[in-house]
């Protein structure tokens, strides 16, 4: 039924993961992004929580849970709440597990599905997006074309998350112009897996170029078979997952800067008494609601089974401004503070810009 | 359980409620806009619809709007009133706020009225009168002042920038009482049309929003019955007292005009949307923002901002329907709506044109009408001002 509150189960997630965060990253996500490492048993222990997996039939290793894509944006809003880095890495296997689950022949399900679906953290990802000027993920550069009864793959990839320890990733590819996705095992030939991204944000998350060059796939792991997938819908539910993630990211920035003011004195009173501040601080409270909003709404249609086009990329595309933002509000309310990397609003500022520009990160 | 899908109910309504607006304001939006102050007689067939705000209650509780949760979907007063608002905002704003019998004194009347109240003005068309020359925002400072002699209280002060001035039948006019110290010495009165002291002395001409009759009131020795302190005078009892019961109908007047600012930014972007579609212009929500035109990109965005100030409206009366304090998300939703309605309704002029610079089409007027949802039942500033106290926690005298 129509309404706004979450329900008790829904607030037991959230607790839950909010609980798990608090006690596995927030204290290390400084140290971590530093690092540029997130500590296996970090990923391990969000991997129990079994958010990934919680939809898979039991048969195949999952749950057998009801899809529910508006558990998944409570968690990857609280996952990112504690570090973009952690959420896109702690659930990177989904971006292989989801559409497999939804959108594959019986037999990728049986082949792939138990693969990736037990109790240790097995990594498998996602190659969507291409490092050219103007790179759109619904006009891929890269392509796949048939030989025989196997597809050739070929393009350049970026951003893969996990890329180094996957044994499986989906790469995404046009067959004459119809997008689709591909099964591809790390040690095809034709794939090669580049140095470890440089980023502007997300320094803990290991991100790969890859190249796809001649790269032979059979034509049995083309996503979903001879039909091929619903590549759009598959999008429409990574931009719904963006978008909850940003609402965890303007959150963070937001509560912290929120706090920071409460104890900033200049001029005598704490900043906060100013409302030059506290208004920005009202404008990020509505816009982190508002962000949240738009990716519950989209959801909301997912689950009732509608055509989401529209609710998804406009909730990506707000998520993606209003995250920037808000965490651009976040270091200029702590002023040179702000600005040093001891304080994580910086880290927050960093992260929200791959908001709008990354695709496919996350999955509902 | 979140969610936020929107019912088959909700959809239905707002079909059958846009149909009334295009077929009953939309062709008179631009008439009473060049004939200000005229009362458009078409709106009387109205009357006795309760497009906006409550109807009068009988019985205390026939009113409440709480959905009873048998496992089907009922759309709750408040959420209903910002579903209406924005379908009959989105035909015209100005014609919404000359409905008869929907003034905000209205919604004040069937929030804390007596019965006997109920049953005297519960039928009228009611205006608020809060504003002065001296006390805008700061409503709390009003001089209007009330003194009670005998069975009478005795009205004097100015009120300005009083909606439905002159069609209403009675005021609800705030006074500070005579001898009381501070805001509770503020307490509302109506005041009835036609009260020797009670005059309405001139109207203003304005920006947008020109059908709508906004007028200034002088009481002078003005005389009212012991009987017209809204609320009565055993208002102890009540929770919604006095000051503090009629500053609590903000909560559910906020999401009210956040919906008025819906309505009008939605009329402006469909308008535009149609401009665009004849200029052969795809909207198709697929491809990377950045590789859209310009034209494209604004719209997508306005198109977002519009969905946001929905949600943050519906929230907050859906808060309202089912009990929940809701002060806060009634100003955020004022704050993003007021803001984002009026820069919506700027763009779209911008992006059509010629088409958004003439008065043959009502770009134009939409941008001048969404002005004031930015203004009245608090301003953006007053909503922000709300919003951070209420988050950090601050009082009155530590944020100003
Ligand atoms: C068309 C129209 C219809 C109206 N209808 C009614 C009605 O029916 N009944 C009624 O009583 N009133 C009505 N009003 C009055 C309206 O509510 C006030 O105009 C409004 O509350 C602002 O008050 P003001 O105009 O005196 O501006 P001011 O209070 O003088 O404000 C001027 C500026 O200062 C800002 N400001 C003020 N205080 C603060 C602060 N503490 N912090 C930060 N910024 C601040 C304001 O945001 C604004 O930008 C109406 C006004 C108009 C124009």
């Amino acid at each position: 039924m129509f309404g706004f509150s979450m329900s008790k189960e829904q607030k037991m997630v959230s607790r839950e993961v909010s609980k798990l965060v608090k006690g596995l990253v927030s204290d290390s996500a400084h140290e971590m992004d530093e690092n540029g490492e997130i500590p296996g048993d970090v990923i391990q222990k969000a991997w129990e929580l079994g958010a990934s997996v919680s939809s898979v039939p039991e048969e195949f290793g999952g749950h057998g849970m009801e899809d529910s894509p508006i558990e998944s944006i409570i968690v990857l809003e609280e996952l990112a709440y504690g570090d973009m880095a952690f959420a896109v890495a702690a659930t990177s296997p989904s971006l292989f597990i989801n559409p497999i689950r939804t959108m594959g022949t019986e037999d990728q399900k049986k082949k792939y599905l138990p693969l990736y679906c037990k109790e240790t953290f097995n990594a498998a990802t996602l190659a969507l997006n291409e490092p050219h000027f103007g790179a759109d993920v619904m006009s891929l550069k890269t392509t796949a074309a048939r030989n025989g009864k196997s597809y050739v793959i070929n393009g350049s990839k970026c951003f893969v998350p996990l890329a180094d320890q996957a044994g499986h990733m989906l790469v995404a590819a046009s067959v004459d112009g119809e997008n689709n996705l591909f099964i591809v095992a790390r040690d095809n030939p034709g794939l090669t897996i580049g140095e470890r991204e440089k980023n502007l944000g997300c320094y803990a998350l290991p991100t790969f170029e890859v190249e796809l060059k001649d790269c032979s796939v059979d034509e049995n792991d083309r996503l979903g078979g001879s039909e091929g997938c619903d590549y759009t819908l598959f999008i429409q539910k990574t931009r719904v997952a963006m978008a909850a993630m940003a609402a965890g990211i303007a959150r963070a920035s937001y509560e912290f800067a929120k706090e920071y003011a409460k104890g900033r004195v200049q001029f005598g009173e704490p900043i906060v008494n100013r409302q030059s501040v506290a208004f920005m601080l009202a404008e990020m409270a509505y816009e982190v609601d508002s962000i949240r909003l738009m990716a519950q709404k989209a959801a909301s249609e997912l689950a009732a089974g509608k055509d989401v086009s529209r609710s998804s990329y406009l909730a990506k595309m707000y998520a993606g401004e209003m995250a920037m933002k808000v965490t651009d509000f976040g270091v200029q309310i702590m002023g040179g503070h702000g600005y040093i990397r001891e304080y994580p609003v910086e880290r927050y500022y960093r992260n929200a810009r791959g908001i709008s520009i990354l695709e496919g990160m996350a999955i509902v | 359980m979140i969610n936020i899908d929107t019912p088959e109910k909700i959809d239905k309504m707002k079909n059958g409620l846009n149909n009334l607006a295009k077929g009953m304001l939309r062709p008179i939006a631009r008439k009473y806009d060049e004939a200000e102050h005229e009362y458009p007689q078409e709106l009387e067939v109205f009357r006795s619809m309760s497009v906006m705000g409550k109807k009068p209650k009988k019985n205390g509780d026939e009113s409440k709007a709480k959905p009873v949760d048998d496992g089907e979907f009922k759309v709750g007063q408040n959420l209903g009133t910002v579903v209406s608002v924005e379908e009959m905002c989105w035909g015209d704003a100005a014609l919404l706020l000359s409905l008869p019998n929907a003034g905000l004194g209205n919604a004040a009347i069937a929030a804390v009225a007596t019965e006997e109240q109920l049953e005297r003005f519960g039928s009228k068309w009611a205006s608020m009168a809060i504003t002065e020359p001296s006390s805008g925002s700061d409503s709390g400072s009003i001089q209007a002042s009330a003194e009670l002699d005998g069975e009478e209280w005795v009205l004097n002060g100015e009120k300005i920038f009083v909606t439905c001035a002159d069609r209403c039948d009675v005021a609800v006019v705030w006074a500070r009482v005579k001898g009381v110290e501070g805001s509770s010495a503020i307490k509302s009165f109506i005041v009835e049309k036609g009260t020797p002291g009670f005059k309405l002395e001139h109207l203003e001409h304005k920006l947008g929003i020109r059908a709508s009759d906004t007028g200034t009131f002088v009481l002078n020795n003005c005389r009212i019955p012991k009987t017209n302190l809204l609320g009565g005078d055993s208002e102890k009892k009540k929770k919604t007292e006095g000051f503090k019961g009629v500053m609590k109908t903000f909560d559910n007047t906020r999401p009210m005009v956040a919906a008025m600012a819906v309505g009008v930014a939605r009329a402006a972007i469909d308008f535009t949307r149609e401009k665009m579609e004849e200029a052969g212009i795809k909207i198709d929500y697929s491809a990377n923002p950045n590789n859209v035109s310009s034209v494209l990109k604004e719209f997508y965005m306005m198109e977002a901002n519009l969905e946001a100030m929905r949600l943050l409206t519906w929230r907050a009366a859906w808060m309202a329907d089912n009990e929940e304090e809701n002060t806060l998300e009634a100003s955020m939703s004022k704050a993003k709506a007021g803001r984002y309605g009026t820069l919506i309704t700027q763009k779209c002029c911008e992006l059509l044109g010629p088409m958004g610079y003439s008065r043959k089409y009502l770009a134009e007027k939409w941008m001048r009408d969404s002005k004031i949802m930015d203004i009245f039942e608090g301003t953006g500033q007053i909503q922000h001002l709300i919003i951070a106290r209420n988050i950090l926690k601050l009082t009155r005298n530590e944020l100003k």
